[in-house]
């Protein structure tokens, strides 16, 4: 399992995480290439099912990140994806897939290096969890 | 304190009594209409019928141990809009509580309804309930009373409840208007019927019934039934748990899923419009699923089968209140009613909810707050 790289596809919201993405970009900063960014309008428009779905063609994770609590473009948007984050934890892990592999963070638009640093440590966790067991099995 | 009444049973035949009772109710000058069971007149089949007319009320059974739908689908599409005039609904407890979450999912209204609620004693599966019916439809929903009520079982030669009924720890309505009990009573001299809210007692006020008191051993018999199907529910749950604990055990739970959909389209809390499974969302190229099939070797036609059962467990399982229509629905015999109960308990735990209590719990994903579930995000907000 040496050459395992985990795949993380990660929900951000458009005016902040994926700015910071942006800037940990143009900065220069360096952090592991295993994350796949998708930028919708707010964390409040990602459905279970996207997450679900992802989990299920074999991403090992799938990183929510939005906007702090209060910045929310959409006034609420985040509360209502913390409370999906946590139904899918609770659900998720009942039919064997780790709680690890559903990750919530606030990381605002001038947070280049927290986006970095949240990648940075996210993929030797996943590493040491193991590819996602769906990736060889004919479910879907 | 509830007001208490009875209903007298004559020559041992509470579905008689019964029938009385509804059309008293139906003469009463608020309300307009009676949903209720009934045998159909050109087949015996119960089903829920909307009557108007005192006289066309003698197939009603709502005693029958059989109830082909989730009725609270019908009630909702009666209260979706004004209906001028009240009707007044007879329903399982399961099917007041379906109804419930629908009212707080904006799918019916409390306005122009009277809950009318009978203990429930269970039911056969639709397949069965064939089978055991026989061509006298009240002969053997008396039976099958005599046979529960005198403490034998709910099993009649071989049928036996089906098992969400078995599993249903809410045999008793009461969040009804109008409560009729039959556990714990003798049912071969009385029904009792209590009001439990201040519609049903105004009600019960005017229908002028005798007075009278709960039976001692009324509590008991609940609690007794309560305990005997809580045990069945949670071996249940674990024997649930343990099948569908990894995502392997979960595909081979459902193998022999075609994608019907028509557990959803049973299920009376599902009620999108246009659910997601049948828009183009996941209408997937030709070319998409040879790159499936390349990237494994194999796969499972149709597709997203898995993905549809964990998606409707997101979407709906806080409101799941496991009356079990799904798996009576199956095609297949999938037990999809187990699945979803037992992941239910779950969900609806993480967010301390309990699905058709009352209309004032808001259902879980519809509200959120600042300052919970930190610990999500490391403890921070
Ligand atoms: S999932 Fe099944 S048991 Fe639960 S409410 Fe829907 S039909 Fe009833
Ligand atoms: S009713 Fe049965 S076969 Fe049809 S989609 Fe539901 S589980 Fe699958
Ligand atoms: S706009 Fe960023 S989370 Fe809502």
């Amino acid at each position: 399992m040496e050459d395992y790289q985990p795949t993380i596809i990660a929900f951000v919201c458009n005016w902040c995480t994926y700015t910071a993405a942006d800037l940990a970009g143009t900065s220069r900063l360096s952090y592991p290439p295993n994350v796949r960014l998708i930028r919708v309008m707010c964390t409040g428009m990602v459905d279970p099912k996207y997450v679900i779905k992802a989990l299920l063609e074999g991403a090992d994770a799938v990183l929510i990140s939005g906007c702090h609590i209060g910045d929310c473009h959409y006034m609420n948007g985040n509360l209502k994806a913390r409370r999906r984050v946590k139904l899918l934890k609770e659900l998720l892990p009942r039919f064997g897939f780790d709680e690890q592999r559903v990750k919530l963070t606030w990381i605002g638009a001038s947070d280049g290096i927290q986006f970095a640093e949240t990648i940075t440590e996210m993929v030797p966790e996943l590493k040491a969890l193991g590819p996602n067991e769906v990736r060889n099995q004919m479910v879907l | 304190m509830a007001k208490i009444a009875k209903i007298e049973v004559k020559e041992q035949n509470p579905l008689n009594s019964l029938q009385g009772f509804f059309k008293t109710l139906l003469e009463q000058e608020e309300i307009s209409a009676i949903l209720v069971p009934q045998h159909l007149p050109m087949k015996d089949v119960v089903m829920p019928t909307l009557v108007t007319d005192p006289e066309k009320l003698n197939g009603t059974d709502p005693l029958a141990p059989v109830f082909p739908m989730n009725a609270a689908k019908v009630v909702s599409r009666l209260t979706g809009k004004p209906l001028g005039g009240s009707v007044a609904v007879v329903l399982r407890p399961c099917e007041i509580r379906a109804f419930i979450e629908l009212v707080k999912l904006k799918q019916g209204r409390m306005e122009e309804v009277v809950l009318v609620g009978i203990d429930c004693l269970g039911a056969y599966t639709n397949v069965d309930y064939r089978r055991f019916v026989g061509d006298d439809g009240a002969e053997a929903t008396l039976r099958f009373c005599q046979n529960v009520l005198a403490g034998k079982s709910t099993a009649v030669e071989d049928f036996d409840l089906s098992p969400a009924c078995k599993a249903c720890e809410y045999p008793v309505p009461e969040n009804a208007d109008v409560l009729i009990g039959l556990v714990g009573v003798d049912i071969n001299q009385q029904m009792l019927v209590k009001a439990n809210t201040p519609q049903g007692e105004a009600l019960l006020e005017k229908l002028k019934l005798p007075e009278a008191k709960e039976p001692d051993g009324r509590k008991k018999a609940i609690d007794s039934l309560v305990a005997q199907r809580v045990e069945y529910r949670d071996k249940m749950f674990a024997e649930t748990t343990e099948a569908t604990s990894n995502i392997e055990k979960l595909t081979s739970y459902l193998a022999n899923c075609v994608n019907c959909f028509n557990c959803r389209v049973a299920c009376p809390v599902c009620y999108c419009k246009e659910c997601v499974f049948v828009t183009d969302v996941f209408d997937h190229e030709p070319t998409q699923y040879l790159r499936w099939a390349k990237r494994k070797g194999i796969i499972k036609m149709p597709t997203d089968t898995v993905f549809f059962h964990i998606t409707r467990l997101a979407h709906m399982s806080t409101a799941c209140i496991g009356c079990g229509q799904c798996s009576n629905a199956c095609p297949n015999n999938i037990p999809v009613m187990q699945l979803f109960r037992t992941v239910s308990s779950h969900t609806q735990k993480a967010f301390e909810y309990e699905p058709g209590r009352s209309v004032e719990d808001d259902p879980p994903l519809s509200i959120f707050r600042e300052g919970e579930f930190l610990e999500l995000t490391g403890g921070k907000e």
